[in-house]
């Protein structure tokens, strides 16, 4: 098995990456700056939908209701995609759908392809892979365009170059599409990439893209966009290609009504997407003349199996985690050094690979919930970042490792009254070289973190508990007058035997 | 027994959580004085430890076992538990449910659902179970409330703390603005990841500065740790007070201007 993510097995730690992208004041800025709208514009659209609350939790009905009979719903699909004239081929890992897809290319001899909205192809290196048999990839999203010219990665799973500002965009186009004199004006920079694509529209014959759904009941296959780009890569081409995880099904057509309220609404901000395409098979005179749709594993399986994390399959990739994601929102996509970034990607990432790698990203998060408030088919994200928190620790960590000692000892100290009062005892006599006018300004270890930008007051001289024992001892409990004790004094008084 | 302020005498045991214990004794006297003030009797089972958040979030969820345990032993026969802290309320609700059930002790599953529904964080204790908004406290400063995520998003206290803080005499509320957004503390995410969670409290900073209060309240002290922790750092004058040291005060009180 090759289950790949990306590069990210090869990634660094969430916590490394996150460094230059945190000294990157213009990045930030512009991360800042595009959350910061399109949740602005989801706020309004969300408000206005009274059945919100009930569409979510249709949508996660749907999807627990379909993952627990995914391999019906998948057979079901190949079964009326087929009879539409479509072609269904079974991806084990990255590796086989790469060999499946450059094989296709080869049968209908292209050597070059275009492609729209598949993040799937970034999670299995497509385009390396394509490249590797002499195949050029071309991408057609406008930001995924701006991504693979300027050389860069994706740092949104749905506006993938949104970590770029207009005038740095600019820059890209003016070097790779040779127009020095190219403005900023967002006019502008659209009509170059037009002007751009349409070549490549016109003339590839072969395109590829990815699936928002697959419809279980008609074999249909839809895809949801805003630039029109897409439906220039579905309908041109002489074959169409499409990559899709197996969680992408649902299983009927009409629950698409849930799915296409939700999404466009959680991921752009709009009622409607401008383009919605939704196609079945093929049709003689209309569109692609082949179609082949390619269901990737990829780890998905082994996720399935686990009942506490199964949700993370039920993500639609709307993005609407990252955008309100205060982590996120610090240091953009990079720092997750995966296709798939944001809390969403902190659960997919590391479940795809087993937890061999991304051991970092499921401790990428405050665990604040934002996400999980905002998102469409309700994945209770914190709740599967503890869970695989859990996995970290039991599966990866070596019982020496300083913070799993550091944590079995903070057990044995709360496990005890006695160990617990001596450890408050202990801490406020051995703080006193790292006190400073009752404060604490540079401590060591791992908890230098903390003081690096926080003071942290000295322990007092006395707990709560101490002042307690102390209290009921010196003081019942009568220190403060209140009508209760007044009266309860009273009926003392007043009472002979007293 | 109906206590001055209409609610019924309640015998209130009190979990302080280990942090407030051990770093903040001023957040437990509060919350001792105030209750008291109501009319309440306070209990304090001094075998109390931790809740076990930090282990269980940290993904070390065999060790918070025993203190879950611990917890519901030491409070099963409580008439009401006050956190004052919720995400360790939080940490109580949504998990200790599902930890019972992993143990497969039917008793201890039924022992968690039973204590649930006595378990209050101090102002849902104030509000729901006291029928209080009016706490008749007295605190002459310029306020502002952090509403933490957990008491947002987990307890879903919505405005409880705001209804309580309004009716405080002498006191300035400002509104802080992004109130819905984390400031970074996240427990041990803090220390693990350190720069994120400066790069976040760094904006939180801002906003605080930003509405002149002197003062930043909340219902977890752990938050105000970080937040205070960091504005102290810079010297910015702004001070921390969980919102229990700022209901416990009252005119009639001789510290009331210098809590």
């Amino acid at each position: 098995m090759t289950i790949r993510v990306g590069d990210s097995a090869n990634a660094k730690s969430f916590q490394k990456a996150a460094l230059p992208l945190l000294e990157d004041a213009q990045l930030r800025k512009n991360v800042r700056h595009a959350t910061d709208v399109i949740q602005r514009k989801r706020g309004i659209v969300v408000g206005e939908t009274p059945d919100w609350q009930e569409l979510r939790t249709a949508a996660s009905a749907i999807k627990a209701h379909t993952m627990g009979l995914l391999d019906h719903y998948l057979m079901l699909f190949e079964k009326a995609c087929t009879a539409a004239g479509g072609h269904v081929h079974w991806a084990a890992d990255a590796d086989d759908a790469n060999r499946i897809i450059v094989g296709l290319v080869k049968q209908y001899g292209g050597n070059e392809v275009i492609k729209i909205k598949t993040m799937t192809s970034e999670e299995i290196g497509l385009n390396e892979a394509l490249e590797h048999e002499g195949i050029r990839a071309h991408e057609t999203d406008l930001a995924e365009v701006i991504i693979q010219l300027g050389g860069d990665t994706s740092s949104h799973i749905v506006a993938p170059a949104l970590h770029k500002n207009r005038s740095q965009v600019r820059e890209i186009f003016r070097e790779r599409m040779n127009l020095p004199n190219l403005s900023d004006d967002p006019e502008e920079l659209t009509a170059a990439a037009r002007h751009y694509l349409r070549q490549k529209f016109l003339t590839v014959k072969i395109g590829v893209c990815g699936a928002n759904f697959l419809v279980a009941d008609t074999g249909g296959v839809s895809i949801v966009e805003s630039e029109g780009n897409g439906r220039m890569c579905l309908t041109l081409p002489e074959v169409l290609i499409s990559i899709a995880g197996i969680e992408k099904i649902i299983p009927a057509f009409q629950d698409l009504e849930v799915f296409l309220q939700l999404l466009p609404r959680s991921a752009t901000g709009e009622r409607m997407n401008p383009y919605n395409s939704l196609w079945t098979g093929v049709r003689a005179g209309d569109g692609p003349k082949h179609f082949h749709v390619v269901l990737l594993d990829n780890g998905r399986t082994g996720v399935l199996a686990d009942p506490e994390a199964r949700q993370t399959l039920h993500c639609i990739r709307c993005g609407a985690c990252l955008n309100t994601c205060p982590v996120y929102r610090q240091t953009g996509g990079h720092a997750y050094g995966s296709s798939y970034s944001g809390p969403i990607g902190a659960i997919v990432t590391p479940q795809l690979l087993d937890m061999r790698y991304g051991q970092s990203l499921p401790y990428a998060s405050s665990l604040c919930g934002a996400c999980y408030e905002v998102c469409p088919v309700k994945i209770n994200i914190p709740e599967v970042l503890i869970h695989l928190r859990g996995r970290v620790v039991r599966e990866q960590k070596s019982a020496l490792d300083l913070e799993v000692l550091a944590m079995k000892a903070a057990a044995a100290i709360f496990t005890s009254r006695a160990r617990f009062e001596a450890a408050q005892r202990l801490g406020r006599i051995g703080q006193w070289p790292l006190v400073s006018h009752g404060w604490m300004r540079n401590l060591p270890g791992m908890l230098g973190n903390w003081t690096r930008v926080r003071d942290l007051r000295a322990l007092p001289k006395q707990t709560f508990r101490e002042w307690w024992k102390t209290r009921a001892k010196t003081n019942p409990p009568a220190s403060y007058s209140t009508p209760l004790r007044a009266a309860r004094k009273l009926a003392q008084d007043d009472d002979p035997n007293a | 027994m109906r206590t001055a302020l209409g609610a019924s005498h309640l015998r209130v045991s009190l979990f302080i959580t280990c942090y407030n214990d051990t770093l903040f004794p001023a957040t437990g006297q509060a919350v001792v004085r105030l209750l008291e003030r109501l009319g309440h009797t306070i209990d304090f089972p001094l075998e109390q430890t931790c809740c076990g958040q930090m282990h269980y979030n940290t993904g070390y969820q065999q060790e918070s076992m025993p203190l879950m345990r611990r917890f519901v032993e030491i409070f099963s026969d409580a008439e009401a538990v006050c956190i004052p802290s919720s995400s360790c309320v939080a940490m109580i609700r949504d998990h200790y449910p599902k930890m019972a059930a992993e143990q497969g002790d039917p008793g201890l599953a039924r022992a968690v659902d039973e204590l649930l529904a006595r378990v209050y964080e101090l102002t849902e204790l104030l509000v729901h179970r006291f029928g209080l908004e009016d706490v008749g406290a007295y605190y002459p400063h310029r306020v502002t409330y952090h509403p933490s995520c957990h008491s947002q998003r987990s307890l879903h206290l919505g405005d409880l703390p705001l209804r309580l803080l309004r009716k405080v005499r002498g006191i300035d509320l400002v509104d802080l603005p992004n109130s819905d957004r984390c400031c970074g503390f996240g427990g041990t995410f803090a220390i693990k990841m350190g720069d994120l969670s400066a790069a976040m409290l760094a904006e939180k900073m801002k906003d605080v500065e930003n509405t002149g209060a002197e003062v930043v309240t909340a219902v977890d002290t752990s938050c105000l740790m970080h937040i205070f922790g960091g504005l102290h750092r810079q010297r910015a004058g702004v001070r921390m007070a969980h919102i229990a040291e700022v209901l416990a005060p009252t005119e009639k009180d001789s510290d009331g201007a210098l809590a």
